[in-house]
């Protein structure tokens, strides 16, 4: 299909992507490439990888009908994909166990990674103690404040955790910091990253290691209900979950791809993260796409109550899917997805990680325009669950204002 | 592409071969336009330009400061974020060049690529051209992604300066140099700017690396000399020795001083390094 290319041999996706780095990686990042074309050429590779899937995270991951959350979005039927089933709790170790076998193929012995929410900071540091691998994590000073439980998961499992004072002392920092690692560690060490951005190969391996999410949802949705889904809908920060449930549905023409972006306090307010939406074309942590910039190009600080899409940049080929028309972009503000965070919680007993209750916002509000425009269909409408909330219970507590005491007391009188 | 691009030196490259023709390395010395001010940082460079009680650089490589630093260490980092709180914009670069060339050095630029790339590739060419600037150092630029930077450089006869690492395989030495014009960036050290206390091995085998695969290419070593011995000692094998840090730094301890008009340490420093440059063996 021409709209999405992808991407050519030097990293591009249309105009998108490519590859902005210093000189001193350009070696790391061809021998990467060239050792994950060889492991995809190598059904060992696989083998191993699949091993780890089914028998280490818990693939496949279930689909569940989310029959009374359903009743919010019109007259849609909505599906989670359980990703936060998976071993750690999101999506992050599908892509984490795969770089983690290929760091043992180039015969590197060091990990090193950048996290916000800290999901991708603690399936690195997972993958690092399987695999008896040093590991070092890269995160903002403002996230290890609002995710020190991930912090502490990341210490419990051998990492050191390196907290960044630069800059906005988020994600982008993070990222920023791991790449100066990298320069001058690339000897020895593989730059893990978490999402599918960056320069050329990320995007494409990231995307590939993520497509299991979407190879599975086609297979489940065909299976229990005989078609396609309408719809698949997931949040967007960096990108990775989304590109993973695309994937196999990007050359289906009748799968409806969403992706929904941070809005923050709303594009209005310029306290958001939504690249796509609000920002403009640019060049970031070595990829050419959509960023919040200023008129000189400076990058300006995003905001979002959800640490894993507080990030001012999209990966490339969400980029050049905006770009082309075939997938859609929408913002979901702080508001819109806590109140989907508590529906979910409320209705199917499932807390979703803040992240993707931004999906989960995102899919009622489809359903809903759906069902205005057409409303004699009944769309399916698969949400890609990305992970749980368990790291989020601090933020919920102070948004929704409850203090953790007990409701009430009830006993024997004297 | 390569084949019908401008190879002679333009004003930086002439800078460097006329070192070399008095037996000598070159000088370029790093600062960033806007810290702590930007009439403070022209100031500097004016007195890096001209040197304090013998010569100054003769070429600066004025930095652009950056949101975003990837290749920067601590040292000029806290300087651009320091600049850019100030106010500090792109544009600023082009009175910083005027300043450069009226002080008698050869002003060219250091720059990440978006900042370039949003004012506009052609536009930002031809205003730098028009201020008096001979080129632009490209840190996050390789000629792979170079194409609109090309045809800009060679429409307003601007140098290309892209950077050769030690971890560059030879193919792609010999077609990053091929696409420069002027000089060749070889970063010493891998890693980040900052001064170092020892210049590494590293440094001395990348050159001759360079020289072997490409013989006349004129190469500027950057990354890590902080005082004049080390510029002795690069200068016996590069024919232009870059330093930054070391002149930031100077910068620094002067604002925390709370002094920061005070250029009295800078101008020891950049006294030290012109005269390493210029020492026999």
């Amino acid at each position: 299909m021409t709209s999405t290319p992808g991407p050519d041999q030097t990293g591009h996706f249309g105009p998108f992507g490519g590859r902005f780095t210093p000189e001193a990686l350009h070696a790391a990042l061809n021998e990467l490439d060239a050792a994950f074309t060889a492991a995809q050429a190598d059904p060992a590779y696989a083998a191993e990888l699949h091993d780890l899937r089914v028998n280490y995270a818990g693939r496949p991951t279930p689909l569940t009908l989310a029959d009374r959350f359903s009743e919010h979005a019109g007259n849609a039927t909505i599906l989670l994909k359980r990703e936060d089933l998976n071993h750690t709790g999101s999506h992050k170790i599908n892509n984490v166990l795969g770089q983690a076998l290929l760091t043992r193929r180039m015969g590197k012995t060091r990990l090193i990674a950048e996290t916000g929410a800290g999901q991708h900071g603690v399936a690195t540091a997972t993958a690092a103690a399987l695999f008896g691998m040093e590991c070092r994590v890269y995160m903002g000073e403002v996230d290890t404040d609002r995710q020190a439980l991930n912090v502490a998961r990341m210490q419990l499992l051998g990492a050191e955790v390196i907290a960044v004072n630069a800059g906005s002392r988020t994600l982008k920092d993070a990222m920023n910091e791991a790449m100066r690692d990298w320069v001058a560690t690339v000897d020895n060490t593989h730059y893990l990253i978490g999402s599918a951005a960056g320069p050329h190969p990320f995007p494409k391996l990231v995307r590939e290691l993520q497509r299991v999410i979407s190879t599975e949802t086609r297979d489940q949705v065909l299976q229990r209900y005989g078609r396609l889904p309408d719809a698949v809908v997931a949040c967007v920060g960096g990108g990775s979950n989304a590109i993973g449930m695309f994937a196999d549905f990007i050359d289906e023409p009748s799968v409806g791809l969403y992706g929904f972006e941070a809005e923050g306090e709303g594009i209005e307010t310029g306290r958001h993260a939504a690249s796509v939406t609000g920002g403009a074309i640019g060049v970031l942590h070595g990829m050419r796409t959509y960023l919040l910039q200023n008129e000189d190009g400076q990058t300006q600080e995003s905001h979002s109550i959800s640490a894993g899409l507080d990030y001012p940049a999209v990966g490339p080929q969400h980029a050049w899917l905006h770009h082309s028309g075939r997938a859609t972009y929408e913002p979901v503000t702080d508001r819109e997805a806590m109140d989907a965070f508590k529906l979910l919680s409320r209705t199917e007993g499932i807390m979703p990680a803040i992240e993707s209750a931004h999906a989960l916002a995102g899919a009622l509000r489809l359903g809903r325009r759906l069902a205005d425009e057409q409303p004699d269909a009944e769309p399916l409408i698969v949400v890609n669950l990305s992970g749980r909330g368990d790291k989020d219970v601090r933020t919920a507590i102070e948004w929704f204002g409850i203090d953790g005491s007990v409701d009430g007391f009830q006993g024997a009188e004297e | 592409m390569s084949n019908e691009l401008t190879r002679e030196p333009g004003a930086s490259g002439r800078a460097i071969a006329a070192a070399k023709q008095e037996g000598r390395a070159a000088f370029i010395g790093y600062l960033p336009v806007g810290y702590p001010s930007v009439d403070l940082s022209l100031a500097a460079m004016t007195l890096l330009s001209q040197g304090h009680r013998s010569a100054g650089a003769d070429i600066v490589e004025i930095g652009i400061p950056y949101s975003d630093p990837m290749m920067d260490g601590p040292v000029i980092q806290r300087a651009g974020t320091e600049a850019l709180r100030a106010g500090v914009r792109t544009r600023d670069v082009f009175a910083a060049a005027e300043a450069v060339a009226a002080a008698g050095a050869v002003p060219v630029t250091m720059t990440y690529w978006n900042l370039v790339e949003q004012y506009g590739v052609d536009a930002f060419a031809r205003d730098f051209a028009n201020a008096g600037g001979a080129g632009l150092i490209t840190p996050d630029l390789t000629p792979d992604e170079a194409e609109e930077w090309l045809a800009a450089s060679e429409k307003y006869d601007l140098e290309r300066i892209f950077l050769v690492a030690p971890s560059s395989t030879d193919e792609r030495i010999v077609s990053t140099v091929q696409h420069c014009r002027g000089w060749v960036y070889a970063t010493a050290v891998m890693g980040v700017t900052g001064t170092r206390s020892s210049t590494s091995a590293a440094g001395a085998d990348l050159v001759a690396r360079v020289r072997e695969l490409v013989p006349d290419t004129l190469i500027g070593l950057g990354l890590g000399v902080s005082d004049g011995d080390q510029a002795a000692t690069v200068a016996q094998y590069a024919d232009a020795v870059i330093v930054g840090s070391a002149l930031v730094k100077t910068l620094l301890a002067a604002a925390d001083a709370g002094t920061p008009e005070d250029l009295t340490e800078m101008a020891r420093v950049v006294d030290d390094l012109a005269e390493g440059v210029r020492r026999r063996p």
